[in-house]
């Protein structure tokens, strides 16, 4: 039996459609060239020396005691805030799906927690929490007269991750818990086990795999974190600080590839028990449609701590959020409290505010459309069509979401810097906006691409088989069929793909050239800095570009989506 | 209206897949050889899993074969892409395009062969009218009904004017009312389109009702191609037999040419080819035998239900149970569970395997 005559028939079809076959091969160079092949270099640059193979650059880099150091930190953080943020993200689920909510002001403080991941560029919570509990720490200084109080290293960072982080969790378990059908509950209640009981010996038990799942994406994500690090660490050194020290401070280039090479193993080791065995296992066990709604719980011994607890630390987090604009506008922050618009105003005049907020808008606005396009196409490459590269496109896209910026960027550093393999091809990149422009790409497009292949998913297969049987090929089939279905996606691909390219920092910090001023970068340069007010008004200012697009994307969601015309009277 | 009837011819078409658990490969069909006249309604017959549907894919291009060569008219298209065939499909699910209306649902084959706009509107304007659906172009698909739907699909692929029309179980997510005019429509449209059609189905009685020939598969492997009346009357295998209406088999020797033998008892009975001397099974259709007190076998009533158009009997007979159904009960004595009968068989009725 030999399945060759298919193979080989599928593949004369593939060649009879040039489009597809053209677009299969510039995606299969773009994510060589600029996923793989600068990690591949990284590889190269820490094994491979002058006299061949060496293990010499490892040596060197692990005999750095604080490069040991920065490996236990960084691990110690992780676990800390995978652990807390899915413990926390667990209550917030488990409160929204189980509990009655009884004011819409509640139900309201909900969704702000769920949409702040989104919308947060990074490290404002530890603009906020230093601004709040710091030195001259309005909390710590001016209501509690601590004056000596330090909020930099592990316990800063961990806090300050956690919060941004759970929110994360959050959303994740929540469509667990939607899942579980509530017969399996009742008919251990009506068995004769308390509401506790209930919880460990059937909701707990089905979840834990989700959990374990929340808690490690929430681990890769903390050790790949840079910039709260950088603000909040103080002397605290994690992986993607120390590689970034190595490269910008000691000029060390191979040995900031053999350190990178290092976190890039772990979060890899993470992500692949992550994707391949812990998700397909969240979701295995809870395959079925909840039969009916669920009784929720109005037992006031229950809701009444589980929703002053969750709100508490939604006004906290909220609290710490609404500190960014008012550290913008107090005259000097911990001192002199009276309004001032003075330091937007430094932000325009002295410090070039309207070309660091040109450069990150248009870089951001010319990646945002391509990566939502980029992700649909793979997404549709992936879910619909059958092909032999097929695999190396789903897994290298994907692979993108376990690779840290810092990572990148010092991949790219080391890649593009003398041309690919040194040989000064694309050598031109290096140090221009289409550098910035494919890293916002890279970046952003794991994201695009699962949320594209969840809605392809949802579309009936024959739907695109009837237009291809109907003579469409597949560019007019993906343009007049599977883009108008998933347009909601696209949108929200491009918005979110937007929203991550101007708050993104990690790589872009290690990239970008005197040539342009990125918001992110001027952030980080003046909270480091200790000017705070300048920080907070650069800040404001991208906190309300990145709410204002989500709005508006929203809005086009609402009035031109999909769905809307769809489903317009059903 | 088809510009040129095509006839479908299938050489040695085989279909391996990969089982999912076992990770071993298996023929989903095999070996079928398959030709199909211009213009006629064939049926792809069987239980799930026969390989019927993969059967059609490969036939509209979705999937390639692995053996074999597929021709439609004279062409061979193994190498074409679903797009390039000269096949339209009607689907199970109907698959209609949710951000049309219906006249660009139907419109969308036409516009992609660039036709000027006013033949577009004359020809989409004519065929809904044939499906019965004029006047109803503005509304969105999920506007309609089921069966409406269904007729949007069906219009859709007439349209284009395909050399064949293929139809994937496209009745079966219909009430089954519905389904039996629906069938009715279908094979009415066919013929007044003059267009080959192929179609899929489990059901065997809609197989009956609208095919020239049904093509009965089991596990890959084609069973048996001939007229719905000959599938029934002179099935090839046990399968075909149980597949297509009810059957009883008997065990039976045969005692020459178009004699056999069972229970000791001879009986008159088409036996083909079977060699005289050697053990075969006897088809005896539910309408076969009627109960009386005197005639060829003898048996007893283990079971007696009236259902209305027809008395229903388990009768055992040596050591099978046979399932009699005697029609028109009012006119005829009626036997109770116990009672001792024989069997007697209509001419022409018993076929041995």
């Amino acid at each position: 039996m030999a399945k060759s005559q298919s193979a080989s028939l599928d593949r004369k079809k593939l060649l009879g459609d040039p489009i597809m076959v053209t677009t299969i091969a510039v995606l299969i160079v773009f994510l060589t060239v600029f996923i793989l092949y600068p990690l591949a270099i990284l590889l190269v640059d820490s094994f491979i020396s002058d006299n061949g193979f060496t293990l010499d650059t490892f040596k060197r880099v692990m005999a750095l005691s604080n490069f040991r150091r920065a490996i236990t930190n960084t691990l110690k953080v992780g676990f800390l805030v995978g652990i807390a943020s899915a413990l926390i993200g667990l209550l917030f689920a488990y409160v929204e799906v189980y509990v009655k909510l009884r004011t819409r002001f509640m139900s309201g403080l909900f969704k702000v927690v769920s949409m702040l991941p989104v919308v947060s560029p990074p490290f404002v919570l530890s603009l906020s929490m230093i601004m709040l509990f710091g030195k001259a720490g309005i909390i710590t200084r001016f209501l509690l007269h601590i004056y000596d109080n330090s909020v930099y290293g592990f316990w800063g960072i961990a806090i300050v991750q956690t919060l941004t982080f759970f929110p994360v969790c959050y959303m994740m378990l929540k469509g667990l818990l939607k899942n579980i059908d509530p017969s399996l509950e009742e008919a251990a209640r009506d068995m004769g086990a308390s509401r506790f009981k209930v919880f460990m010996t059937v909701t707990l038990p089905l979840i834990l795999p989700g959990l374990g799942n929340a808690f490690l994406v929430t681990f890769i994500e903390s050790i790949a974190d840079f910039a709260n690090p950088m603000i909040i660490g103080g002397s605290y050194d994690t992986l993607a600080t120390t590689i970034y020290l190595q490269i910008t401070g000691a000029y060390d280039k191979e040995g900031a590839a053999a350190m990178a090479v290092v976190l890039l193993a772990i979060t890899l080791v993470m992500f692949i028990v992550q994707k391949y065995y812990l998700e397909a296992k969240s979701t295995a066990t809870l395959s079925g449609k909840a039969s009916r709604e669920r009784m929720l719980i109005t037992d006031k011994s229950v809701t009444v701590p589980l929703t002053v607890l969750c709100s508490a630390l939604a006004i906290f987090v909220i609290l710490m959020y609404i500190c960014v604009p008012f550290g913008a506008m107090f005259k000097t922050w911990g001192y002199d409290f009276h309004l001032t618009l003075k330091w937007f105003g430094l932000v325009f005049s002295r410090y070039k505010g309207f070309k660091a907020f040109k450069d990150s808008f248009i870089l951001s606005l010319i990646s945002a459309p391509i990566t939502a396009l980029l992700s649909m196409i793979i997404s549709y490459l992936v879910v619909k069509r059958k092909f032999r590269s097929k695999g190396f496109i789903e897994a290298v896209s994907m692979l993108a979401m376990a690779v840290p910026g810092t990572v990148l960027g010092i991949g790219y550093i080391r890649g593009f810097s003398g041309g690919l393999f040194g040989s000064g091809i694309l050598q031109g990149l290096y140090g221009t906006g289409t550098i910035l422009v494919i890293v916002f790409i890279v970046r952003s497009l794991p994201t695009g691409t699962r949320s594209g292949i969840s809605a392809l998913r949802q579309i009936d297969k024959s739907i695109e088989e009837s237009a291809y049987d109907m003579g469409a090929d597949s560019f007019k089939v993906f343009m007049t069929v599977t883009l108008p279905l998933i347009k909601d996606s696209f949108l929200s691909g491009f918005v979110t793909s937007f929203v991550r390219s101007i708050t993104a920092i990690s790589a872009i910090i290690l990239l970008v050239t005197p040539s342009y001023l990125l918001i992110t970068v001027q952030i980080n340069e003046f909270a480091e800095k200790g000017s705070y007010g300048i920080a907070c008004a650069f800040a404001s200012i991208l906190i309300v570009i990145t709410y204002g697009s989500v709005l508006i994307m929203n809005l086009v969601i609402k009035y031109f989506g999909t769905s809307r015309k769809v489903k317009l009277e059903d | 209206m088809a510009k040129e009837k095509k006839g479908v011819r299938l050489e040695h078409i085989s279909k391996i897949y990969k089982d999912p658990k076992t990770g071993k490969d298996f023929y989903a069909v095999k070996d079928a050889n398959i030709e199909i006249e211009p213009g006629s309604f064939v049926t792809l017959l069987g239980p799930s899993g026969c390989g019927k549907t993969t059967t059609l894919r490969m036939i509209a291009g979705f999937e390639s074969p692995d053996e074999g060569e597929i021709y439609l008219g004279n062409e061979p298209i193994n190498a074409l892409t679903p797009n390039k065939r000269d096949t339209a499909m009607v689907f199970q699910s109907y698959a209609l395009l949710p951000h049309y209306n219906i006249f660009d649902n139907v419109a969308y084959g036409l516009k992609l062969r660039k036709l000027d706009k006013a033949v577009i509107k004359e020809k989409v304007t004519d065929i809904l009218k044939l499906v019965g659906l004029e006047g109803m172009e503005n509304r969105m698909t999920n506007q309609l009904s089921g069966g409406q739907q269904q007729r949007v699909a069906l219009a859709r692929a007439l349209v284009i004017e395909p050399g064949v029309l293929l139809f994937d179980e496209p009745l079966s997510n219909l009430d089954a009312k519905l389904r039996v005019s629906m069938r009715t429509e279908i094979r009415k449209i066919q013929q007044k389109a003059g267009i080959t059609a192929i179609y899929v189905t489990h059901d065997q009685s809609e197989a009956m009702a609208i095919s020239d020939k049904v093509i009965i598969m089991n596990k890959g492997i084609v069973e048996q191609i001939s007229t719905p009346q000959e599938a029934y009357y002179y099935p090839n295998s046990k399968f075909v037999a149980d597949f297509i209406g009810e059957a009883n088999f008997l065990a039976a020797r045969v005692k020459s040419q178009d004699v056999v033998e069972v229970d000791g008892t001879e009986l008159a009975c088409a036996t083909g080819n079977i060699e005289t001397g050697s053990d075969c099974s006897v088809v005896l259709r539910p309408e076969g035998a009627s109960l009386a007190d005197s005639g060829s076998i003898k048996g007893k009533v283990e079971y007696s239900c009236f259902m209305g158009a027809y008395q229903d009997y388990h009768v055992r007979v040596a050591d099978s149970l046979l399932k009699i159904q005697e029609y028109n009960p009012k006119n005829k004595k009626i036997y109770s569970v116990g009672d001792e009968v024989y069997l007697k068989f209509e001419e022409n009725t018993l076929y041995a395997l």
